[in-house]
């Protein structure tokens, strides 16, 4: 009995604080098919996990949802005129974590520290970074190993926590699996954003409250007083939420259920494109194909077919019928908004069937061949539907495609093995930093050490290897520029890999809302403003 | 009696052990975690570093040692998705998949014999074949669609029931229950009749054929002959005897709810031990992995335990044949 008179007594309670006209309480709910990984800032680097992270820790820089790139707990940023290796960035004044310590420079200079562990996710992002260096409480310098044009765009994705936070609760390293041992920040939070964490219960929710000393509150609307993340791995289930009410905010909504929630009045849907291309690559450099039905020969290594192939692919047709629509067909393997994309270079070539043959005969194989084709069906919108229909296309010109399709973590094992295990494959590519760069040292890039890591095709060319190292040098940025251009109009000319689509992202959400689709994938909801009601 | 039990013991350690090597087996064929683990920023060398950390370059009979070791001590190390201890994990997410399990075995028994039972002594009236035919729907209906069926039903379209998590829970020492609260007892009619709805047709229809066996046999008839009542027949004599067999198959359906109450934890993103296993597959989250597979094994063993020492309270025949040998 008495639990109840206390939820009767704690109802009247919020019926008269609401009477007496005090803020009214707004909360969200949000939810994805997947969880956080960990809240650790530099232990997953994964979609989902940074989606979450960043509405507690911020970073000194932060992209809108277009991927425009802002300030944020950095005020301002340049290169030392003096010395083109280091960077100087002044930080913001009056910010507090939310256990309510100021955030100084010595705060940046661990957090850079940590992420540059071998433990963390994040070291990726700063390979390039020889120091950090705190100036004053309000000024850090980052000295790179050589020139580096780019470290800014990079910093974005490095979150800031609390030096003595981290030291009182002993959680100075990001998590390592070998000592068996938990870490404190995987289920604790201090950061300085616009939330703070309330409770936490990996794969049930987790709860963030508004931070109602938020150091930027003038600069955001931030409405929502209490967030709360729900991971639904049920595509149906997810989507009954929505519509029952229950939840308030679907990140992911699939393409068949778009139609569909469009015409529920309550409900709103956004969509537009994501920072990710999809696309197949071929092993162009193997004397022989194993999977292939020629002996002693490896078709992909000729560029007409590769051409051919690529003329086979109908863009449209995948575009309209498996993804609904939802998807933008294209011709390079770079999203539109990262630096380096052109529309002639988008441009794919027109679906030419008899020209694709024409090209097949005069590199020898008038009669096709047969090939095995790789696929993940858990990983990108409709994969799996993609390489159906491509299977049919290709056929159409004589390859005869074997589709093998599987769950992520094994396909993406035979794409990152050495020597790969896969002669032919889809995989899909998001650019993080927005620039060129990125697809070249991971895509197109030789297999070594630190660089050509997802570059399963082989394909090696010093000349290209060369112009890519310069990139990460150069700081006159129209020469810059002009390299990249260079070299896609080169390794587009190769046709190394055959782009399909940019993958689009369709949000679900109670029409008090309207939540723009983030071309990263994360949505920010402290730009959450609330309509009518 | 003792020697009997302690047979038993060896053959579910025997499993146990085969169990555990199947699991730490298959697992060096399902993926490579090093692969989810890594961002897709890691180069070459990033990989190889972290495969050394996880101790993935070690033999195999080494690993599996080391795998057999630790699990004995209750350690199954540090989950990869996570990284959280998986002991904690898993008794974390056992209170709710208990309390699922257990209603619905309950739910399932409870309907599944009164059901049966009348089906068995009206077998010829309109509701009996009802019955009959609905049970028929509930074998070859899959599991998936009866859960996405009731949450369209009474979530979206009714919106009487949440459509999935467990509502409110009362922590009771390391237990959490939702028995307690008004949102968890509404969370758990969709998921309970989803995971009963199997079992009950089962129960149903084996109660059925076993009482109208039983009625049909000659103790029956010659209760008839002495003039006993019907109503005393039935209940008394066919029912007690038709209780035998379904009670010791209770147990073993137990055991399966608990173990494969997957499908149903992932339609209503219910947090229990199935939602863990399935998250971890796809994330090849070996630790957890294995650790659910060895917790699986463990509960066959042991309510198979259990039935067989049911089955020696039961039959005294069973108790002088066993310990005459091990004498």
């Amino acid at each position: 009995m008495k639990p109840r008179y206390l939820a009767l007594a704690a109802a009247l309670f919020g019926v008269s604080v609401l009477a007496l006209g005090a803020a009214e309480a707004k909360p969200v709910k949000w939810a994805s098919a997947g969880d956080a990984l960990t809240i650790d800032p530099h232990g997953q680097n994964e979609g989902l996990t940074t989606s979450v992270n960043q509405h507690m820790y911020e970073s000194l820089t932060e992209r809108d949802h277009a991927g425009k790139l802002h300030p944020l707990l950095a005020s301002s940023w340049k290169v030392l005129p003096d010395d083109p290796t280091t960077w100087e960035f002044k930080l913001q004044e009056g910010v507090k974590f939310h256990d309510g310590s100021p955030f100084s420079a010595d705060d940046v200079v661990f957090s850079y520290e940590r992420a540059m562990q071998p433990t963390s996710d994040f070291k990726g992002y700063l390979t390039s970074v020889e120091k950090v260096t705190k100036v004053d409480d309000q000024t850090v310098r980052i000295k790179t190993k050589g020139p580096n044009p780019l470290l800014v765009n990079n910093t974005s994705s490095i979150r800031i926590m609390s030096k003595a936070w981290a030291e009182k609760n002993n959680a100075t390293k990001a998590q390592d699996f070998k000592n068996k041992e938990e870490n404190f920040a995987v289920r604790n939070a201090n950061g300085t954003g616009p939330f703070v964490l309330v409770s936490r219960e990996a794969d049930v929710k987790t709860v963030m409250k508004r931070n109602e000393n938020y150091w930027a509150k003038a600069k955001v609307p931030l409405e929502i007083t209490e967030l709360t993340y729900v991971p639904i791995k049920q595509d149906a289930t997810r989507i009954a939420a929505l519509l029952s009410g229950e939840v308030d905010f679907v990140q992911d909504v699939p393409v068949q259920d778009i139609a569909r929630l469009k015409s529920q009045p309550k409900i709103r849907v956004t969509s537009g494109p994501e920072n990710r291309t999809i696309f197949f690559g071929m092993d162009v450099a193997s004397k022989d194909l194993k999977g292939d039905n020629v002996e002693g020969k490896n078709p992909f290594a000729d560029q007409r077919v590769r051409q051919a192939m690529n003329m086979a692919l109908n863009r449209q047709a995948i575009q309209r019928v498996v993804m609904r629509g939802e998807s933008i067909p294209t011709g390079i393997i770079l999203p539109p908004f990262a630096n380096g994309w052109t529309k002639e270079l988008d441009a794919a070539p027109a679906t030419d069937v008899a020209k694709a043959k024409a090209l097949l005969a005069e590199a020898g194989y008038p009669n096709g061949f047969s090939v095995t084709l790789h696929c993940s069906n858990d990983r990108y919108i409709n994969d799996e539907g993609i390489c159906q229909a491509a299977v049919g296309m290709f056929g159409q010109i004589g390859v005869k495609v074997n589709l093998v399709s599987q769950s992520k973590s094994i396909h993406f094992n035979l794409i990152q093995k050495n020597p790969p295990e896969t002669e032919f494959y889809l995989v899909g590519w998001g650019v993080p930093t927005f620039d060129s760069d990125y697809v070249f040292s991971y895509m197109y890039h030789s297999r070594t050490g630190s660089q050509g890591s997802w570059n399963a095709t082989g394909y090696s060319d010093k000349d290209v290897d060369a112009q890519i190292q310069t990139l990460s040098k150069e700081i006159d940025i129209a020469k810059r520029d002009a390299t990249i251009a260079k070299i896609w109009a080169k390794v587009k000319d190769e046709t190394i890999y055959l782009p399909i689509h940019h993958q689009s992202l369709s949000y679900g959400m109670n029409s008090t809302l309207d939540i723009p689709v983030d071309v990263s994938n994360n949505p920010k909801l402290k730009m959450v403003s609330f309509k009518g009601s | 009696m003792l020697a009997y039990i302690l047979r038993s013991l060896m053959q579910g350690l025997v499993v146990m052990l085969a169990v555990a090597f199947i699991a730490f087996s298959m697992f060096r064929f399902v993926g490579d975690p090093v692969v989810n683990m890594l961002g897709q920023e890691a180069t070459l060398q990033d990989r190889a570093e972290l495969t050394e950390r996880l101790g993935l370059n070690d033999p195999v009979p080494l690993q599996f040692a080391r795998f057999v070791a630790d699990a004995v001590r209750g350690d199954f190390g540090i989950s990869y998705r996570q990284g959280r201890k998986v002991s904690s994990l898993i008794l974390e997410r056992l209170p709710a998949t208990v309390e699922l399990a257990v209603l619905s075995a309950i739910f399932a028994f409870v309907t599944g014999i009164v059901f049966g039972v009348y089906a068995a002594i009206r077998r010829d009236g309109w509701i009996a074949n009802v019955v009959m035919s609905v049970s028929l729907i509930g074998v070859s209906l899959p599991t998936f669609l009866i859960g996405i069926g009731l949450i369209y039903i009474f979530a979206v379209e009714l919106r009487w029931l949440p459509s999935f998590g467990r509502g409110d829970t009362v922590q009771i020492g390391w237990w959490s229950t939702g028995l307690l609260t008004v949102s968890g007892l509404k969370s758990l009619v969709m998921p309970v009749l989803t995971l009963g709805f199997l079992q009950l047709t089962l129960v149903m229809r084996l109660v059925r054929s076993e009482m109208l066996e039983v009625m049909r046999a000659d103790f029956i008839r010659f209760a008839r002959a002495r003039g006993i009542p019907e109503r005393r027949i039935e209940f008394r004599h066919a029912l007690r005897n038709t209780m035998i067999p379904v009670i010791t198959i209770a147990g073993v359906q137990l055991g399966g709810v608990i173990a494969f109450a997957i499908v149903t934890e992932t339609v209503f993103q219910w947090p229990g031990l199935g939602a863990l296993f399935v998250n971890a597959v796809q994330f090849v989250d070996v630790p957890v992995m294995s650790a659910y597979l060895l917790f699986v094994a463990f509960v066959f063993v042991l309510t198979s335990l259990l039935v067989d020492i049911v089955y020696v309270a039961l039959d005294p025949r069973l108790r002088g044949g066993t310990l005459v040998p091990a004498k």
